[in-house]
């Protein structure tokens, strides 16, 4: 039997994961959301261990990673994938010292058949601000990734914009850790954005097609792990891994 | 500041990590005028249209018009092509209307609106400089910043987005720095010439330049071809 709450959590945090990996696509960022997730164990392993919200548990790490990260490259200007390695291979070490072995899986790959109703509303509420601030934010940002200059000129606020682009990446970050845990939460944003890329014309079909494949993957994973009682997160980057090699076989 | 004068720059230096770029500029534009920019590689050219643009940090003094409206052509764009993006779409960055695009698409030439379904990957590099002009010219400002590329539009097409902005500068009192390669759009366009390496070595009427002055610029590697195009 399918958790209706399970589905609908799942669906909303695919989505927006998917919209916000079009963003980070176009400006090579794919993959910060891994050692972001990857940050999050120990907030996890917290919130396993004291039984409360996972994403909760999360969300703190994600901003003290950010913060951290932002700290060091200012004070040493080492790139920031190198910072990130050291930052993120902390957070997993520290998370490793005291994550019950027995809650390993539900920490690494997440587990969306827990999720109740609260749960349900709670992310609700956070994928429909996320979603909202996207769609009205998108345009600047895009151009923001084209050229920093072009936005200036604009009057655009780039400090403003890059500072509401990380929180919401934060936000889904750790929002992603329900879905599919701390290890695999890069692929929620990077693969259906990937996958659209390979065959839009242009920006509306590029978020609406990563979207949908990022819902669509979602969808079958959940189904799919009721019926091989596998994890979700783990099918969910499958049938993502799956519509991404179709686009790319597809690809104009 | 006198009272035709768009941009006055007095003893303008910009050092970006404590090595100097651009040193002790002073020169004015009044409106309508077409300002050259030359000078050889490096010599800091696009970072002086930055600078104007309020892009970086410098010393002295950079006074523009009250409340003036500015349109900039970067060099190139070069993460523009990884975002699928079509021109229409583009130009909707800038939230104008549609009519606007439109208007800007026939003002240089552009008649054929299906471009405007086109992803911008899939232009010409002529094609895409033009919509890089388009994207400046459109929401109506009254000075126009061009860094020209390098290489990348033909002769044909470079005649025409400068018979065009030649037409807007009459037209709309259209106000214009240009950094350019080409001295005879120099000696045909510009009604202010500014030599630039690092220092000013020249600013005054295009007639003004002569080979010695060129020579001095480019560390006497130039050919001049001022007298080829005969129009």
């Amino acid at each position: 039997m399918i958790n209706i709450f399970s589905l609908v959590t799942g669906i909303l945090i695919s989505g927006v994961a998917a919209y916000l990996g079009t963003l980070m696509l176009s400006r090579r960022m794919s993959l910060v959301a891994g050692p972001l997730g990857h940050l999050t164990l120990p907030g996890i392993a917290l919130a396993l261990i004291y039984g409360f919200d996972i994403s909760l548990g999360a969300f703190p790490f994600v901003v003290l990673g950010i913060i951290v990260i932002w700290l060091f490259e200012m004070k040493t200007k080492l790139p920031m994938e190198a910072l990130t390695a050291v930052v993120f291979a902390s957070g997993v070490a520290i998370a490793f010292l005291f994550l019950p072995i027995e809650q390993a899986e539900t920490a690494l790959v997440g587990d969306i058949s827990r999720v109740g109703f609260e749960d349900m509303l709670f992310t609700l509420f956070l994928s429909v601000l996320v979603f909202a601030v996207l769609r009205k934010s998108y345009s600047k940002i895009v151009l923001i990734n084209i050229s920093e200059d072009l936005a200036k000129v604009q009057r655009i606020s780039v400090k403003k914009y890059n500072f509401i682009y990380l929180a919401l990446i934060a936000i889904i970050v750790a929002l992603g850790v329900k879905l599919v845990g701390g290890l695999l939460t890069a692929a929620i944003v990077a693969i259906p954005a990937a996958a659209s890329r390979n065959i839009s014309k242009n920006l509306f079909e590029y978020s609406l097609f990563a979207i949908l494949f990022g819902i669509l993957s979602c969808v079958s994973g959940i189904f799919s792990s009721q019926l091989f009682s596998l994890p979700a997160g783990v099918l969910i980057i499958l049938f993502n891994a799956a519509i991404f090699s179709i686009s790319s076989v597809l690809k104009r | 500041m006198e009272k035709d004068l768009i941009l006055e720059v007095r003893n303008l230096t910009v050092k970006l990590e404590n090595e100097i770029i651009l040193e002790n500029l002073n020169f004015e534009v009044k409106e309508g005028d077409v300002l050259t920019i030359l000078g050889p590689n490096g010599a800091g050219k696009t970072v002086l249209l930055k600078t104007l643009l309020g892009l970086l940090p410098y010393e002295g003094r950079i006074k523009w018009k009250k409340n003036v409206k500015i349109g900039y052509v970067p060099q190139r764009l070069p993460f523009i092509k990884e975002i699928p993006l079509s021109v229409k779409e583009f130009f909707k960055l800038k939230e104008v209307s549609e009519e606007k695009i439109q208007k800007v698409l026939f003002s240089i030439g552009v008649k054929d609106l299906n471009i405007l379904k086109k992803k911008i990957g899939d232009l010409s590099s002529g094609q895409f400089q033009r919509m890089l002009i388009a994207f400046a010219l459109v929401d109506e400002p009254q000075v126009l910043l061009f860094d020209e590329p390098t290489a990348g539009i033909d002769i044909g097409a470079e005649e025409t987005i400068y018979t065009f902005l030649e037409k807007l500068r009459e037209e709309k009192n259209l106000t214009i720095l240009l950094v350019t390669h080409d001295l005879s759009i120099v000696y045909k366009f510009a009604s202010n010439c500014l030599c630039l390496n690092k220092k000013m070595l020249c600013f005054g009427k295009p007639e003004k330049i002569t080979p010695q002055t060129l020579a001095k610029l480019y560390g006497g590697k130039i050919k001049i071809y001022k007298h080829r195009h005969l129009t």
